[in-house]
């Protein structure tokens, strides 16, 4: 049988990548790809504990479903976002779009 | 030990299209890998026993918000030149971040090893002392059916999610309308 925190340790490394990936990217898009990285290691988390811990409460799993829906919201409104600023601004770069810097 | 060794190759799966992600010069490989690593994370939910959210996983995120991501590079398509390099001006210190947060949450669980349980419900755990019969994990799709629709669990959260996705989907489109010119 599989240890938890092998399964902590794989989540733990994949919301490590997912955050380089949000601080390190200049695109907009590739940084909402780290964030659903990031969302799907909390969910690797979420699952992990509910299976080993409490596996008579639907606790972990309803909060991963709603889990899911956020990033499902997130990711519309997040890509409605970048389009948006594409047609106005001609850039998805995160660095270019500074007009509410100064 | 079969079991390990499928773990191993799964975990091993996920994180090196994770990695791909966040390193390839191209935009849309990028997201190819995503739907990868997110399969990868679909097979680790099926080793959790947990069929009904693998599909989950399968349905909206590879079918959906993969996709959407997809369209969105597409309709982006002037930032998919791969001869400039896919990293901001401070990639030294998001990788440091980044293996700092790791460091943290590795020792973390290293110091804390002996309260992981290493089987199911092995020993000490905070429900039982007993392994729990397989029944109680075929019945968990249903008790989280019945706890979304229950006044006593999740029927709060489920309808306000609902809302938040309306919401969400209605704000997506009002915000990616394309604005005549008068109003632009």
């Amino acid at each position: 049988m599989i240890p938890l925190s092998w399964y902590l340790f794989v989540a733990a490394a994949l919301f490590s990548i997912g955050l380089y990936g949000v601080l390190a990217r200049r695109n907009a898009v590739a940084i909402l790809m780290g964030v659903e990285l990031m969302l799907n290691a909390v969910n690797i988390n979420l699952v992990a504990f509910w299976r080993y811990r409490a596996p008579d409460q639907p606790v972990g799993l309803a909060w991963a479903v709603f889990v899911l829906t956020v990033a499902a919201a997130e990711a519309a409104v997040g890509l409605a976002l970048i389009i948006s600023i594409y047609r106005h601004r001609d850039s998805v770069v995160a660095e270019e779009l500074d007009s509410l810097k100064n | 030990m079969i079991e390990q060794i499928i773990f191993i190759v799964i975990s091993l799966f996920t994180l090196m299209m994770g990695w791909v992600v966040v390193s390839n010069n191209n935009l849309f490989h990028a997201a190819l890998a995503l739907m990868a690593s997110f399969l990868g994370v679909a097979g680790l939910y099926v080793m959790l026993d947990a069929g009904f959210l693998a599909m989950a996983q399968l349905l909206v995120y590879i079918g959906a918000i993969s996709i959407l991501i997809i369209f969105a590079i597409m309709l982006t398509r002037r930032m998919m030149r791969t001869d400039e390099s896919p990293f901001n001006s401070q990639p030294g210190l998001a990788g440091l971040t980044a293996v700092s947060v790791f460091a943290v949450i590795g020792f973390i669980l290293w110091q804390m090893r002996q309260f992981w349980p290493v089987e199911p419900m092995e020993g000490v755990s905070l429900a039982f002392k007993t392994p729990v019969p397989d029944s109680m994990i075929l019945d968990s799709v249903a008790a989280m059916g019945r706890a979304f629709v229950s006044p006593d669990a999740f029927v709060l959260p489920f309808e306000i999610a609902s809302v938040l996705l309306l919401a969400a989907l209605i704000g997506s489109i009002w915000v990616a309308w394309p604005k005549t010119e008068d109003e632009a």
